[in-house]
């Protein structure tokens, strides 16, 4: 077993894992906050996205023990106590969540986009959210909460 | 059971890989392969991605150095790359997602060894080396030594790709590459081709290579024979080289596409990147990648 310590939402946690076992699984079970969804399991679909040091990764498909000493921001690091960050409010208000699986990986794309191009293009957002699939297929909804997201950051 | 260290330099690292050892960088093919049943994870496993000797991309009077653990995000927006060695910058954008592109690396990409991989060919027309490196040798291994099989490198398993090398750009020089795909993110290339061109004083042909992804069990070099070179640019010439490529191709059917179709789509992507190409050469810019700025490939 590994001892690692993750730093997950400016919380650290000390975590005893096997060295194989993946970011996803990690989070979810050993730290357990289970905002960070389990999909396709195999870095296709992007339920799993968190951010590493602010950028976008598939939690599914990378190591925990590799984590260690980086900042790992999940869903539940973005609101405010009871208050939802812009993207979260705006997903809700346009109807970018439907069945609401695969919304906490598209927030955290968004975010991380959102963060490194505060005014972004509709292309740009669609390049940004291009690692995150929707099954419902509520795209349009989720552009266009994203669109207004970051007019309301500004 | 699985042991994994983080190196902390590239001597812990390669000590590590002498004791039996096998790298990690951004884990998107060996931790995604394990996943899948391809193959298991290693019994040792040490990540690379910290090590600071393998980042930066450097360009002198003779050669570019790119290290090992450049990222695909780094390389598509690097002045560098993207000004005079754009077939890369070209490739890297296309490369999965954003997360994908923010943990796989060049080395990694080249390493994996996959004969679909998008930053293969560019590497192969540029005229790059792999450099390799043990606790006590150093060697540069041409793109063609190293790949000897679809996921299979000529490298020993105590030698880790440090570097990819290549000379400096001559005047007059362009790069480009595209590839057939059908999507635009997480996509694997369907085909693809990167190209060379530098221009002669009167505007012909003075060099030109070709290099096809997809299409043979390893990246494949297209020997352009006097299809282009000593030439001008036109529609007899450019056919001349989508020809030939398709005649070098020896594509497999698969689930994404069929043999006579990959043969018959190649020398398309090979006839586009040498256009790309000539035109970069002439000092026209085309944004990264050729394959959105063009229209080539998935719409949306």
């Amino acid at each position: 077993m590994h001892q690692m310590n993750l730093e997950v939402n400016g919380v650290s946690y000390p975590v005893v894992a096997d060295a194989s076992r993946n970011l996803l699984s990690v989070i979810r079970t050993e730290v357990g906050l289970t905002g960070t969804k389990e999909g396709c399991d195999d870095c296709e679909c992007g339920a799993c996205m968190v951010l590493l040091d602010g950028q976008p990764v598939n939690s599914c498909s990378y190591l925990a023990a590799q984590a260690e000493g980086r900042a790992i921001t999940t869903i539940e690091g973005l609101a405010e106590g009871d208050e939802l960050h812009p993207i979260q409010a705006k997903m809700l208000e346009l109807g970018g969540v439907q069945c609401g699986f695969c919304t906490p990986g598209m927030i955290m794309s968004a975010h991380a986009l959102l963060e490194r191009t505060p005014q972004p293009s509709e292309e740009e957002i669609r390049i940004g959210l291009s690692g995150n699939l929707c099954r419902c297929t509520g795209y349009a909804k989720i552009l266009a909460a994203v669109g207004e997201a970051a007019v309301e950051i500004r | 059971m699985t042991t994994f260290s983080i190196a902390q330099s590239l001597d812990e690292a390669l000590e590590a890989l002498a004791s039996g050892a096998r790298p990690v960088a951004g884990g998107t093919d060996l931790v995604v392969g394990s996943r899948q049943g391809k193959a298991p994870l290693p019994a040792t496993v040490i990540a690379i991605d910290r090590i600071d000797e393998l980042g930066g991309i450097n360009l002198d009077d003779n050669r570019l150095r790119i290290g090992a653990m450049v990222t695909h995000a780094q390389l598509m927006v690097d002045p560098i790359i993207a000004g005079q060695f754009s077939a890369i910058a070209d490739a890297a954008a296309l490369v999965g997602s954003p997360s994908t592109r923010n943990v796989g690396t060049l080395g990694g990409n080249v390493m994996n060894g996959s004969p679909a991989m998008d930053t293969g060919a560019p590497l192969v027309v540029l005229g790059a080396t792999a450099e390799l490196q043990t606790t006590s040798t150093s060697r540069q291994s041409t793109m063609d030594e190293l790949w000897i099989g679809p996921g299979t490198t000529s490298a020993a398993d105590d030698e880790l790709c440090v570097a990819l090398n290549m000379p400096a750009r001559p005047a007059n020089s362009g790069s480009a590459y595209v590839r057939l795909e059908y999507r635009r993110a997480m996509e694997i290339a369907v085909v693809g081709a990167a190209a060379s061109v530098t221009l002669a004083d009167d505007g012909t042909i003075a060099e030109a290579s070709v290099a096809l992804t997809a299409v043979a069990p390893t990246i494949l070099a297209v020997d352009l024979g006097d299809s282009i070179v000593g030439k001008p640019l036109n529609d007899a010439t450019l056919a001349a080289v989508a020809d030939v490529a398709s005649e070098t191709a020896t594509p497999i059917s698969d689930l994404r596409a069929t043999d006579r179709y990959r043969r018959h789509t190649v020398g398309v992507m090979a006839r586009r990147a040498i256009a790309a190409a000539a035109r970069r050469a002439d000092g026209e810019t085309i944004a990264i990648p050729v394959n959105r700025a063009l229209g080539i490939g998935a719409n949306s």
